[in-house]
């Protein structure tokens, strides 16, 4: 595994790696330079803010690192595993097992309970039934969701609805967190619940996080360090620590 | 995922859009419906046309003759056999044979030949034919008036009711209503009959026979004498026992043994005249099979030793493949329905993947494969297949009780006797369904590719 200083006297190990990533779509005559040739290192443990205006393709670099999309050039290597080189398949088994998702607008199967939404990865894990309810109890106790694990999506407010979605990402015990604009549907209240869990998974669970968000506010407040994106490119890359050393791993090729 | 836990979501899934599925699920069981229909008429009215077939009586009888006899049923047999020079001979040791192959529950000479018949005085030509005693429980005799021989040698006949119409002066008319055998048979039971025939009397003269083979022609003589037997009529069969050999079929019957004894000059015997000797040459032996589905070995046997034969196995044959022809089209007319219901599913199918459009995108961001979506969708077009096969089914199956109970109400009202022409099968009933769900599956083949490929990115993007 690839190592590489995170601060003075730190070395931390390599989570994501991304070299020269770009991903380019073609509408009609134009070609839209999603993401132009990013670079950049997410070490294990870091909770990591992109920032950037709508546009600038933060998103876009979340689903390619989420395997959800492929890189038009460029690699996206995520624990030793080069993205862009996994079948299908195998790119549907680092979904389910390596990263957990949440969206701005929570994605939950509507017509599911909030025990069978968190539940659903096990299915295709082929987990045991029994093993299954009592994973998802546990994982919905920990959002604080447990006594409405038996109702619909939408008889809850949103920031419930992200809580269980931030529960469903969790149950396969995933090493990394991908959230897109988790607070984008909530008011600052309820945000600042979601995120606060975020954090705990961060800490506590040693979760690497990387998040979407065009409030720098929020990103100050939570991440440790802010990578900055505008028309596809990478910007600025700095931690959020005021006081720290510049420790940017960007151009820092291992 | 794991097929209980993808049959449940399938089920889940469908639920969610009732109305629609629950249509589509309706087109499939009408199409099955009208494909168990189909089939399970088709295969009634086979039931029935066997049925028939077999209460002729004549579903177990082989009739052999010898090559010699330039009367073959089969030329083809005869011409890839022995000649005829080297042909057997259809003599008492070839019958004996015959009766002792396996499966052969008895082989009796065929006896028969046409004469004149006399009854109060007036003159009757018939085609006359010799009965065994086994034929008593012969279902040709069903409805006979009367009763059978009383003993195998009794001077007694038995009528065809047509035979007994011509005696009785009545001739029948066209389009008129079948005579009822119980009136005809009325005035003529306990009456007698002459029967006016040729008795060959052969006197063989041993020594010249062995001695010179040259002069066995003449060595035997052979004389015919006009003779006259009284018999007494004791019952008039209501049904042709004979129906299988068209026109050359015999009206009046006679006990075997009576028959055997009276030495009536057969057309064969002037050419079996070179052979002396006491044992009788028959033209043709009936051959009894114990069970309708031997048929075909004991033929085969009895080929093998010389012997031309016939069966109303042949008859069948032809009638099997116009049923086969029969089923293949009311399958294809059934399956058409099927075809169309297909379409449905399809349809559905496709119309679910534009709905549900972002709960495949949400499936696949949390780690669904290609395959696990492939798979539902293909269990939720299963799903609908065996339910609509199973609802197909019972609604084919009412549909038949229906028509059934229907025809039978106008059969009565015509004074026909009630027929079951409707016949569903287990296998018809399992295979019906079968068949729907692989046809379902079949057209949940491309909305299931279609749904595996969509791209998550996108399918996330659509509201």
């Amino acid at each position: 595994m690839t190592t590489s200083s995170l601060g003075p006297g730190m070395r931390a190990t390599v989570a994501i790696r991304s070299e020269n990533l770009c991903r380019h779509y073609r509408m009609g005559e134009t070609l839209i330079r999603a993401v132009d040739g990013v670079s950049l290192r997410v070490a294990a443990g870091e909770f990591v803010a992109l920032l950037g205006s709508s546009g600038s393709g933060k998103s876009s670099i979340l689903n390619l690192i989420a395997g959800l999309d492929r890189p038009t050039s460029g690699s996206v290597i995520v624990q030793d595993r080069d993205l862009a080189k996994l079948s299908r398949e195998d790119l549907a088994k680092y979904r389910l097992y390596v990263v957990g998702m949440v969206f701005q607008s929570f994605n939950l199967i509507a017509s599911m309970t909030l025990a069978e939404n968190v539940e659903l990865p096990l299915r295709f894990a082929e987990v045991e039934r029994g093993k299954r309810d009592s994973l998802a109890a546990e994982a919905l106790e920990r959002v604080g969701l447990k006594a409405r694990m038996h109702h619909r999506p939408s008889e809850l407010s949103g920031g419930e609805q992200q809580r269980a979605a931030l529960a469903r990402a969790l149950i396969n015990q995933p090493k990394i967190l991908l959230a897109d604009e988790p607070t984008g549907n909530l008011d600052s209240r309820t945000g600042t619940e979601i995120m606060n869990l975020v954090q705990s998974f961060n800490q506590d669970l040693g979760m690497t996080v990387v998040m979407v968000t065009h409030e720098r506010a929020l990103a100050e407040r939570y991440a440790q360090r802010m990578i900055f994106l505008a028309d596809g490119k990478l910007v600025d890359d700095r931690p959020n620590t005021p006081s720290a050393v510049e420790p940017s791993l960007q151009g820092g090729r291992a | 995922m794991k097929i209980p836990d993808l049959t449940e979501l399938a089920l889940r899934n469908l639920r969610e859009s009732i109305l629609r599925n629950s249509l589509t699920t309706v087109g499939i069981s009408v199409g099955v419906a009208s494909l168990v229909a189909m089939l399970s008429l088709g295969i009634g009215l086979q039931q029935m046309a066997s049925r028939r077939l077999m209460k002729s009586g004549l579903f177990d009888t082989v009739v052999v003759t010898s090559r010699r006899d330039a009367r073959g049923m089969s030329r083809e047999d005869e011409r890839s056999g022995p000649t005829p020079g080297e042909s057997r001979i259809l003599d008492e040791a070839a019958r004996s044979q015959i009766e002792k192959l396996p499966n052969v529950s008895e082989a009796y000479p065929d006896i028969r030949f046409a004469t004149e018949l006399r009854f109060e005085d007036k003159p009757h030509m018939s085609m006359i034919s010799a009965l065994p005693e086994s034929a008593r429980s012969n279902d040709a005799f069903e409805g006979m008036q009367g009763s059978f021989f009383s003993s195998d040698a009794a001077p007694e006949a038995i009528l065809q009711k047509s035979f007994a119409e011509e005696l009785l002066g009545k001739t029948p008319r066209l389009g008129a209503p079948e005579p009822n055998v119980a009136e005809l048979a009325k005035p003529l039971l306990g009456k007698e009959l002459t029967m006016v025939y040729a008795q060959r009397a052969t006197s063989t003269d041993a020594t010249a026979a062995s001695s010179n083979p040259a002069n066995e022609v003449m060595g035997a003589s052979y004389s015919v004498v006009s003779r006259e037997q009284k018999l007494k009529i004791v019952g008039v069969a209501d049904l042709d026992p004979e129906s299988m050999r068209g026109p050359t079929r015999a009206k009046v019957f006679l006990p075997l043994h009576l028959a055997e004894s009276l030495h009536v000059m057969q057309p064969t015997d002037l050419r079996e005249i070179a052979r002396a000797g006491d044992q009788p040459v028959y033209s043709s032996i009936s051959v009894r099979v114990k069970n309708p589905s031997r048929v075909q070995e004991v033929e085969d046997a009895i080929r093998k030793m010389g012997f031309t034969t016939f069966s109303i196995l042949d008859a069948s044959r032809g009638l099997r493949q116009f049923f086969a022809v029969l089923y293949a089209f009311l399958g294809i007319f059934g399956s058409l329905a099927l075809m169309v219901a297909s379409i449905g599913i399809v349809n559905t199918l496709v119309m679910a993947i534009l709905e549900r459009r972002r709960e495949i995108g949400i499936m696949k961001a949390i780690g669904a494969s290609d395959g696990d979506v492939k798979k539902l969708f293909f269990a939720e077009a299963g799903a609908m297949g065996i339910l609509g096969g199973i609802v197909g089914v019972g609604l084919g199956w009412a549909i038949g009780q229906v028509i059934n109970i229907g025809t039978n109400v106008y059969l009565k009202r015509q004074s026909l006797p009630p027929e079951h022409f409707w016949a569903v099968p287990w296998w018809l009933v399992g295979g019906a369904i079968a068949f729907a769900f692989v046809v379902s599956l079949a057209s949940g083949l491309y909305p299931a590719g279609r749904a595996a490929r969509l791209d998550p990115v996108q399918a996330l993007r659509y509201e």
